[in-house]
């Protein structure tokens, strides 16, 4: 255990340059729920904390038709799961974001961390796939973009490099009957870590699928776009036929491992039970629209 | 005085507990909260190997880290002499409890302790076990109790040979006893069987899952006295052990039980005590030791995974006409699993005539295993109900029907031998067979496949060792000080079996739990013992107190004492004009009529009334997942008498909340190389509270006629036929016997999918 020291930048500018000085040694704080835990059991060892939530670029949370949804990466999950507008446009996301923890990780965590943290079972990942998010990345060489399903390169690790944040997630508005949709599965019925997540979007014509994208949690070392999953069901009537195929091909893509939270086996079977549930809620959620 | 059932009246009523506010405002002080001036805390270096030789252990640079005070390793403990010895209530070989606490030789399971520091902060001890090095020779581990038994298993003590075989044998092995319960013609048994059903049946190592971890702190005197204060199931098992393990005069160590956070079994043996006082002595400064999750995960006491085969027979009349068990239990790495009080309660429910039941004791590289609310009969009940729900449907009876066609009663013997003498266990049986929740229809579920099961369960309770005291305080009101830490509510019951002697109310009187100096021995809380065996010692204590009492109403009236009358709290005079008086005014007289009145008791009691149970549970499964959602859950129990309801359908809910997360999803999980995976409560799932129904219970009152009051104990028989219960429950629903615990997602998924693959 070493001495720990721990900055409340007020600007984004600010955080930059204090994770520039900080090096190796710095690191992102936002609800710390993986951080702290990490720290305590010894995997991570930062030295220099840089809370994320006092960064005011962090915490833009808005929507338009227009510009679609800017997420910033430092919005605690119980402000996502109350905003109406979001409940409305992005169920899916929603699910995602009101599944991590309880009431009281809610109030701290944010969908910044569950994607920074790296991890290949992140709840709202999957969520974040299937909308088609793009994250904006800054750093004191400016700012980049990279796709939700570019961003974790293994497990606990992302492409970011030491003097970079995630500034926010723009998400494009949803089209008319456009819907999504996101399920995990765990053993227990809450606190715990999906064996299996999956997300959908849909869009229709009448009952012609026009755009798909399914997003898979905890199948594979990182979160995966299952592309031709989602491909095959651009064009054809959005029926239980397509829906079976698309869990197919989704379950072609998985590689999942064997450990405590469930065997490959198993893990392979539940990516085509929840491939074809989230299609079908996704669909009759756009039907409905 | 003879106390009559129907003039209880504090017995069966349910007053507000005398520990509950200091608990729910946080006041209450449990072993971690403790803290002495100028305390050290110490931390331990725990194996990161399953079986491992240690070559050679160097702590200088722990040694030479600044605040580090004192660092311990196998070396600081003496050698004691193989062998086991009777203490008290337990069994217990002192050598092999040593090599627990802190590996010698050889570690034998992923976090046996290897060292441990003494250090000014909690942080300076962790950074010194880091700076201890330790070399080891990696050995091959085995996890699984039939390959343990194998010839060619890797062995883990070599001077272990097996006890109870009818030869002995000089062979190092790990199979460290064997036991058999036989009797009648098992051959004929079979013969005589219309069906006979044959399974074999395995559960993983499960943990107690109690909330508070393990904690110690220690303080030893120049004098040689040393005081442990520990949060503990058993101050005096904690002293014994400890004056043991350290050779220290027993009467040299104090050890004073602090408030318990769970222990369910799991707190009635040592870890850090031990270890604690012997840093404290190297130091000369209290040391406080505090295990993390993972810790108590890694290397406290679970109880066993096990094996079993279970055969039983059955004619078309639905008699149990022979059974025949064969179970091997996990001890973890040093001898003594519960396989004994498997063997004895896995058949106790039915009467037998041709029975055999072979049981094995088996080491292998996992934690020790310590108790675990009635240790032992849960793995043998799920083998043991299962088959008789099997042979119940196979002859077209009602399951429970079956069972009380079957089912022990007053005079059956029991399959270790002595008979029952009056019990309740058809009574539970009938109290579900005519329970509203039988006799509703099950419940449809869109998208699931629902079923309904039951099972029933015996636990035989524990007597042993009570000192109690009740002494009269100048204003009439009174305190019972006994030394059984309260895990279930056991002050507020010992309170109002004192109360109802004394005709006080119970808020009348303060219930204390106090330490080995200040009362007399007093065994574990365990067995489901204390409202039973403390509680009869606090009745004698009143009773005691209550002579005392007529004795100064007598010197006070100048009467015998034979003439005074006490009753509901007053005391007067057969035959003459006194005035009577109240426990109150004779209080306020005493100190001039022969001085305070104090009772006391010591008991052991025999008269020890085992304890049934049947339940009923409805479940939904998703056929695609295979999660099993417990949709409603009845519990019945012949409880004695119940002294405060509350607690005991409290006992009942625990116990059943146990069983059900012991069906569906607790286990240890290792890796091949034997390292466990799931440390913390996120992964070794117990069930959260929205994973449960309100779990319904019904009391069956059949009093023990061993004890005054018909008590029995309670807290450990609910525990015993969940899992069971819930498998049947599974069978029903997909058509598929679980023979595997946990039955998680994942097996009943393959279950469901594989039965659908068979050809109809
Ligand atoms: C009890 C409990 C239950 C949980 N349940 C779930 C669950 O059901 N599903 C689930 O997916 N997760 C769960 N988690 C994990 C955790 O809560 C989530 O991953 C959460 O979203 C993390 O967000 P955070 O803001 O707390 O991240 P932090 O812990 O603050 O950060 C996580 C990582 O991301 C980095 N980081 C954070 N923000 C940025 C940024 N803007 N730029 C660069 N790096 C950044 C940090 O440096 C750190 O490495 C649970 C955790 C706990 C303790």
């Amino acid at each position: 255990m070493h001495a720990i020291t721990y900055e409340a930048p007020k600007s984004l500018e600010h955080a930059l340059r204090l994770l520039a000085a900080a090096g190796e040694k710095g690191r992102v704080l936002a609800g710390g729920t993986d951080l702290l835990i990490q720290m305590r059991a010894g995997v991570r060892t930062p030295e220099r904390l840089i809370d994320a939530k006092t960064i005011p670029e962090l915490q833009v949370l808005s929507f338009s038709p227009h510009e679609g949804l800017r997420l910033g990466a430092a919005v605690p999950c119980y402000r996502i799961v109350e905003d109406p507008v979001l409940c409305q446009h992005y169920p899916g996301l929603v699910e995602a974001a009101g599944l991590i923890g309880s009431v009281q990780i809610k109030n701290r965590c944010t969908v910044g961390g569950n994607l920074c943290n790296g991890s290949p079972a992140a709840d709202t990942t999957p969520a974040l796939i299937a909308l088609g998010a793009v994250c904006y990345v800054a750093s004191p060489r400016g700012t980049r973009t990279v796709a939700v399903e570019d961003f974790v390169v293994s497990p606990g690790r992302t492409v970011l490099q030491p003097d970079e944040v995630l500034v926010e997630f723009r998400i494009p508005a949803p089209p008319p009957h456009t819907a999504d949709c996101y399920q995990r599965f765990i053993p227990r019925n809450e606190m715990d870590i999906a064996v299996v997540g999956v997300g959908a979007a849909v869009t229709l014509d009448g009952e012609v699928c026009t755009a798909a994208r399914i997003g898979l949690g905890a199948v594979a070392p990182t979160p995966l776009f299952a592309r031709e999953a989602s491909a095959s069901l651009v064009g054809k009537p959005l029926d239980d036929e397509a829906i079976a195929t698309a869990a197919e091909l989704a379950q072609k893509i998985a590689r999942p491992i064997t450990d405590m939270r469930g065997t490959a086996e198993y893990r392979l079977h539940l990516v085509g039970v929840l491939t074809r549930r989230v299609l079908k809620v996704a669909a009759e959620r756009a039907r409905a629209r | 005085m003879e106390l009559q059932e129907h003039k209880f009246k504090v017995i069966g009523t349910r007053p507000i507990r005398h520990d509950g506010v200091d608990k729910v405002t946080g006041r209450a002080k449990y072993g971690a909260d403790i803290s002495l001036p100028g305390m050290l805390h110490a931390k331990v270096l725990r194996s990161p190997h399953a079986h491992a030789r240690i070559k050679s252990i160097d702590v200088s640079a722990a040694l030479a880290l600044p605040g580090v005070k004192a660092v311990i390793t196998g070396k600081d403990l003496p050698e004691l002499p193989p062998g086991s010895q009777q203490m008290g209530e337990l069994v217990v070989n002192p050598r092999y409890l040593s090599m627990n606490i802190m590996a010698r030789d050889k570690v034998l399971y992923d976090g046996h302790a290897v060292a441990a520091v003494a250090a000014t902060s909690p942080h300076i001890a962790e950074e010194a076990l880091k700076l201890i090095k330790v070399e080891y020779e990696i050995l091959p581990p085995v996890l699984d109790v039939r390959k343990a038994m194998q010839d060619d298993a890797p062995i883990l003590l070599p001077e272990l040979r097996t006890s109870g075989t009818p030869e002995k044998s000089d062979k190092p092995t790990n199979i460290a006893s064997q036991v058999r319960f036989a009797r009648g013609d098992l051959e004929a048994g079979f013969r005589a069987a219309d069906v006979i059903v044959e399974r074999e049946f395995t559960t993983s190592m499960v943990h107690q899952g109690y909330i508070e971890p393990h904690n110690a702190v220690a303080q030893y005197n120049a004098d040689g006295h040393g005081t442990i204060w520990v949060s503990t199931q058993g101050p005096f098992s904690v002293r014994e052990l400890c004056s043991h393990i350290l050779q220290m005069p027993l009467g040299n160590i104090k050890v004073v039980p602090a408030e318990i956070g769970g222990g369910f079994g799991g707190k009635t043996t040592v870890y850090l005590e031990p270890l604690a006082l012997l840093l404290a002595k190297k130091t000369g400064r209290p040391v406080k030791m505090v295990m993390s999750r993972a810790e108590v995960l890694r290397a406290t006491g679970p109880t066993s995974g096990s094996y079993i085969r279970c055969k039983m027979g059955a004619t078309k009349e639905g008699k149990i006409t022979a059974a025949q068990v064969w179970m091997a239990y996990e001890a973890g790495a040093f001898p003594g699993s519960p396989v004994g009080a498997g063997c004895m309660t896995i058949l106790a429910p039915y009467a037998l005539e041709n029975l055999q039941i072979d049981g094995f004791d088996v080491v292998l590289n996992k934690p020790k295993t310590c108790a675990y609310r009635a240790p032992g009969a849960t793995n043998a009940a799920f083998a043991a109900e299962t088959v008789i729900d099997e042979l119940a449907e196979k002859l077209g009876i009602d399951p429970l029907e079956f069972r009380r066609r079957n089912g022990a009663k007053e005079g059956t013997a029991q399959p270790a031998g002595p008979q029952f003498r009056r019990i309740g266990y058809i009574e539970t049986v009938e109290a579900i067979m005519n329970s509203e929740h039988y006799r509703s229809p099950l419940p449809h579920v869109p998208g699931k496949l629902v079923g309904r099961g039951v099972a029933s369960g015996f636990w035989f309770n524990a007597g042993f060792q009570s000192t109690a005291i009740v002494s009269i305080n100048s204003d009439g009101t009174a305190n019972v000080v006994t030394g059984s830490p309260d895990i279930g509510g056991t002050r507020a019951a010992c309170a109002m079996i004192a109360a109802e002697v004394l005709g006080l109310k119970a808020e009348e009187v303060n219930p204390v739990v106090t330490d080995t100096e200040s009362i007399g021995h007093t065994d574990v809380t365990g067995g489901s013992r204390v409202t039973f065996a403390t509680g009869y010692a606090v009745y004698e204590a009143a009773q005691d107190a209550v002579r005392q009492l007529k004795e100064r109403a007598a010197t006070i009236w100048k009467v015998k004492p034979e003439d005074v009358v006490y009753q509901d709290g007053v005391v007067s005079c057969v035959n003459n004009g006194h005035e009577p008086m109240t426990l109150k005014q004779l209080a306020g007289r005493l100190a001039r009529a022969g001085g305070p009145v104090t009772g006391r008791a010591a008991v052991n009691p025999r008269g020890v009334g085992p304890g049934f149970a049947t339940h009923v549970v409805d479940i939904a499964v998703d056929p695609e997942t295979g999660k099993v959602d417990i949709l409603r859950y009845t519990a019945a129990q012949d409880v004695g008498k119940a002294v405060h309801p509350s607690y005991v359908e409290g006992q009942i809910q625990g116990g059943v909340a146990q069983g059900i997360g012991w069906a569906l999803n607790e286990e240890y999980y290792y890796d091949e190389n034997g390292i466990m995976r799931n440390t913390g409560f996120l992964d070794y799932r117990i069930p959260t509270c929205l994973d449960l129904p309100m779990i319904e219970t019904i009391l069956v009152e059949v009093p023990n006629p061993g004890h005054p009051l018909g008590i029995r104990g309670v807290g450990e028989v609910p525990i015993v036929p969940p899992p069971a219960a819930i498998a049947n429950a599974l069978y029903r629903a997909i058509g598929v016997r679980m023979t595997e615990l946990p039955m998680s997602p994942a097996k009943v998924a393959k279950a469901v999918l594989e039965k659908n693959k068979a050809p109809q």
